[in-house]
């Protein structure tokens, strides 16, 4: 795995990529991390709320413990990452190889437009870090 | 993996305690956390099962200040040492930038030490990365026993065990009294943060 260099331009255009397809949907927050668990970017209004740090760790931590198990059970990878609450549910997508997209969105956002606009996002996102990198 | 954020002028980077189980990991972080102040720790986060067993992994991140213009953000990891967590070892070293082995000195984890060491060895190796590569370096805990009835084992036996191939610093510690604990911080931080500048960074950093 290697490490990541982000330069000022690569977060911008990501930033505003995240501004554009998630937040302006109604997402609550969205979290692009890498796999050992890194905040790489972090947008939404409630980002100051939240421990990003130990979001991000275990975020990592849960997306590899997840993959794991698709490989023990003779999956490549589980297709949806998902966990539901009362008022707020969290969706996990991984991007290009070692990046994870964290999103958090309320009642008033539906599943289906997350994934939607993740897919979309994912593609996107995948573009600028290869550019980059 | 570090990550070094170029328009924060930050660089982050994962340290990863290894070592059997009840080595004292845990205690290290604990130790760190209790002694720092808040403006330098985050959070400890810990996921264990009831009996203090480290589950999954504790973390402690910590910010260590400049150096060259560059905040220095170091994230401090344990693994569970039981045998049977071998697949969230795994996980929690991806991306390791450097590693503390914990080793006790306790007589009865002779055996322990160097099984711990293997699997460490295993499980970079399934990341294509070697000690050679990752700096490392060597903790003998629970020092503090030497002079008790409880039998333990000598550093010269120590370093035979784990020392022999690694060839590195090694440091003679108590963790639950914190002899030991932050000149292990201050090694592995400077070997770390002197890697990844090295390999990213024209310029060399000291510190
Ligand atoms: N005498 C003595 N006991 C210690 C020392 N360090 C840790 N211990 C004790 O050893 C026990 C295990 O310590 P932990 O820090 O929980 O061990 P760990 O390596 O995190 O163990 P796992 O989570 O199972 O991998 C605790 O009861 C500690 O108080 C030390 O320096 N001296
Ligand atoms: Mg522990």
């Amino acid at each position: 795995m290697a490490d990541l260099v982000l330069t000022t331009s690569v977060l911008e255009e990501t930033k505003i990529q995240i501004e554009n397809v998630l937040i302006q949907a109604g997402v609550n927050t969205v979290l692009l991390i890498d796999e050992a668990g890194n905040v790489v970017a972090a947008c939404g209004h409630k980002t100051c709320d939240l421990d990003m740090t130990s979001l991000a760790a275990l975020a990592a931590a849960n997306f590899g413990a997840t993959s794991q198990i698709a490989k023990l059970i003779g999956e490549d990878d589980f297709s949806l990452l998902f966990h539901k609450g009362k008022k707020d549910s969290v969706h996990f997508a991984r991007i290009s190889t070692d990046l994870i997209l964290v999103t958090i969105f309320g009642e008033s956002v539906s599943l289906g437009l997350v994934r939607l606009r993740v897919a979309q996002l994912a593609k996107t996102i995948e573009k600028t870090f290869g550019q980059n990198n | 993996m570090a990550l070094i954020n170029l328009s924060k002028r930050e660089i982050h980077c994962k340290i990863v305690y290894y070592g059997p189980g009840r080595c004292g990991k845990t205690t290290n972080l604990l130790y760190i956390y209790n002694a720092m102040n808040n403006q330098a720790r985050g959070k400890m986060l810990t996921i264990e099962t009831k009996g203090e067993r480290t589950l999954f992994f504790d973390l402690l991140p910590l910010n260590l200040g400049k150096i060259n213009g560059f905040d220095i953000r170091i994230q401090l990891y344990t693994v569970p040492g039981q045998v049977i967590y071998k697949a969230t070892r795994k996980l929690v070293l991806k991306g390791v930038d450097g590693l503390v082995f914990v080793a006790d000195r306790l007589k009865v984890r002779h055996g322990k030490n160097m099984e711990s060491l293997q699997d460490l060895h295993r499980n970079l190796l399934e990341y294509n990365l070697t000690t050679e590569e990752i700096p490392i370096i060597l903790q003998f805990n629970k020092c503090d026993l030497v002079p008790t009835p409880i039998p333990t084992l000598t550093k010269e036996e120590l370093e035979i065990d784990l020392n022999s191939e690694l060839n590195t610093k090694v440091f003679e510690a108590a963790a639950t009294k914190g002899i030991g604990v932050f000149e292990t911080l201050k090694e592995i931080s400077k070997r770390t943060i002197q890697y990844v500048a090295t390999k990213h960074l024209s310029t060399k950093l000291s510190g």
